[in-house]
């Protein structure tokens, strides 16, 4: 099946550190905020111009343990409303991982990508084969495709959507 | 082979015989529990997509514990929507606001048994793994999948075992113990994986330590924390209505990904520093760092143990008055059997502000939050950018013991030096 997980994404980068936590994502003090509000928050911290310049079809490379913390799904809701088209990282925080599959946000593991990448540059992610291409250098970096199980979830739109489908 | 403790609870989840590291498996969930911040969120998925009726109401539990006190309008708003929902799915175990935080009731309200699945809206799940059971965090979309068939899926995680020896010294906690491990082997030593504590000091912990433990083995990036159900974990299910259980550990020829020794004898007291949990230090490297804010709560350590062991430092003495003490116990119980055992008169007398059993603090929800430029030593389980309201706070994490030593002294403070008085 194309689309979905096998589609190529490229876009231009937002580019974090090391250890970006649920907190910096969906800040505690707007929980229950609506997501047109609670998204202006996300990554605020570390950027200010991020929640406001983010546009559809925009990528996040960051560093190693993204989305770190807590279970709060409104962490990939957020990155997933302010148009960013996937995201990448040296590694993910296990629950934020599963989060973003279970709402449809493209993820993918890659060790050294955010040493290959600044702020602006283009990338382009080949989520089947785990590959990331930087578009300037030309340099392709090898992640680690998601597994078939959750990239099948991905595929279908989130879990939700497996759920309504009788899955 | 035998099995790890993880892969003995996901094989009988799945219906298996065995199961090994890196296979996925559809596991059927034993509790699911859910916190006000999701509740509302959950349960419009369900009314949308039109499942009228849960798996199994009756491991189903309900909790409001982040927005309690209601600060806000929308959060009282929500919690109308939640306890409206409860009736009509019918589910009997809710906690309303204020009975208190859901990883003290679960266990204290006899939930959790050993080898149980549990999954929660909130990542300190892993908690539950204290009496054995695998408890692990899960987000809202996959909460009412879950909550809707039953099920859910899991990659099975391989184990790290930390083999722990020796006896605690006076004034050092497990909180102590977990800090380390996370200072020592870093906040993503147990990415994707499980983690069991062991060892002959293993059973050295009370209940209450084990759970402060188990609870920040997600701080690690641990996917279930466990210690085995020893005789002591038993003889707590035993007064909560689960007579007659059987011990529950991993099997003896387990297979584990790495086994790390850890002696408690010389283990001083700890403190994380802002602003990642495996930023850790001994007590000695930021003696002296001035405090505005000291908190002793939380579902790390907001346990009758911990509210007295801050109380035995306090009593009969005055909190520094340029710190702001709060305590907020663990739940209603916890609360009583404190006033009845003394500790929250003398808290009280030194100075603290005893909040209500919640949340608030801990999550930079509400009622305790930092401005730019303050710092805060507190129990609790993170000291990320941001995480108690301003993003230019700083905050510390530690034990109740130096917790309390350092509000006493309005500077961060070794508790073997203050000492207690009682």
């Amino acid at each position: 099946m194309r689309g979905g997980t096998d589609a190529v994404i490229a876009g231009r980068v937002w580019r974090f550190g090391d250890d970006v936590s649920t907190d910096l994502l969906s800040p505690g003090e707007y929980a229950i905020a609506p997501l047109e509000v609670r998204k202006q928050h996300c990554l605020e911290s570390l950027n200010p111009v991020f929640p406001r310049a983010a546009s559809a079809g925009d990528l996040v490379v960051a560093g190693s343990n993204f989305g770190c913390g807590s279970s709060r799904e409104t962490a990939p809701e957020n990155l997933k409303a302010l148009g960013i088209a996937c995201v990448v990282a040296d590694s993910f925080a296990r629950i934020f991982l599963r989060n973003a599959v279970a709402i449809g946000l493209p993820v993918l593991s890659c060790p050294g990508a955010s040493a290959a990448f600044a702020d602006g540059d283009t990338a382009e992610v080949d989520l089947g084969e785990g590959t990331l291409r930087h578009a300037g250098t030309g340099v392709v970096l090898r992640g680690e495709p998601l597994p078939p199980e959750m990239r099948e979830i991905l595929a279908a739109g989130g879990i939700l959507v497996v759920l309504r489908a009788g899955g | 082979m035998g099995l790890t403790l993880a892969e003995k609870v996901l094989a009988r989840a799945s219906g298996r015989d065995e199961v090994r590291p890196g296979e996925f498996v559809v596991a059927s969930i034993d509790l699911a529990l859910v916190h006000d911040i999701f509740a509302a969120d959950v349960f419009r998925h369900l009314v949308e997509l039109g499942v009228e009726e849960l798996f199994d109401p009756d491991r189903v539990v309900i909790v409001l514990d982040h927005l309690v006190p209601a600060p806000s309008e929308a959060a009282a708003a929500a919690h109308r929507t939640i306890r409206e929902h409860v009736e009509r799915f019918g589910i009997s175990s809710f906690y309303d606001a204020g009975a208190g935080i859901c990883h003290q009731l679960l266990p204290e309200r006899g939930h959790i048994t050993p080898g149980a699945l549990v999954v929660g809206t909130d990542s300190h799940t892993t908690t539950h793994g204290a009496l054995a059971a695998a408890g692990t965090g899960i987000g809202t979309s996959e909460m009412v999948y879950a909550l809707a068939t039953g099920k859910l899926w899991f990659r099975v995680p391989p184990t790290i075992r930390f083999e722990l020896t020796g006896a605690l010294a006076p004034m050092v906690a497990w909180k102590d113990v977990i800090l380390a491990l996370a200072g020592r082997h870093g906040d993503d030593v147990a990415q994707y994986k499980a983690v069991e504590l062991g060892g002959p000091a293993a059973s050295s912990a009370s209940i209450a330590s084990r759970l402060t433990v188990c609870n920040m083995a997600v701080e690690i990036g641990a996917k279930f924390g466990f210690f085995a159900a020893d005789e002591a974990a038993l003889a707590y299910l035993a007064e909560r209505g689960h007579e007659g259980l059987e011990p529950f550990g991993p099997d003896p020829d387990a297979e584990y990904e790495a086994v790390h020794g850890f002696d408690l004898s010389s283990l001083e007291p700890q403190v994380a520093l802002p602003s990642a949990v495996d930023n850790v230090e001994p007590i000695g490297q930021v003696e002296g760092t001035r405090i505005d804010q000291a908190f002793i709560g939380s579902c790390t350590n907001g346990r009758l143990e911990d509210l007295e062991a801050a109380a035995a430092i306090l009593r009969g003495r005055q909190v520094h008055p340029g710190v702001r003490l709060l305590v907020a116990p663990a739940s209603r119980a916890v609360f009583q059997a404190a006033v009845r055992s003394g500790a929250i008169q003398a808290l009280a007398d030194a100075g603290a502000s005893v909040l209500p059993p919640g949340c608030g603090p801990c999550f930079g929800g509400h009622g305790g939050l930092l401005g730019p430029g303050e710092r805060c030593i507190g129990t609790h389980n993170r000291n990320f950018v941001g995480r108690m309201g301003s993003a230019r706070a700083e905050i510390f994490l530690a034990s109740p013991q130096t917790v309390a030593a350092s509000a006493l002294a309005g500077a961060i403070a070794d508790p073997r030096k203050v000492g207690g008085r009682g």
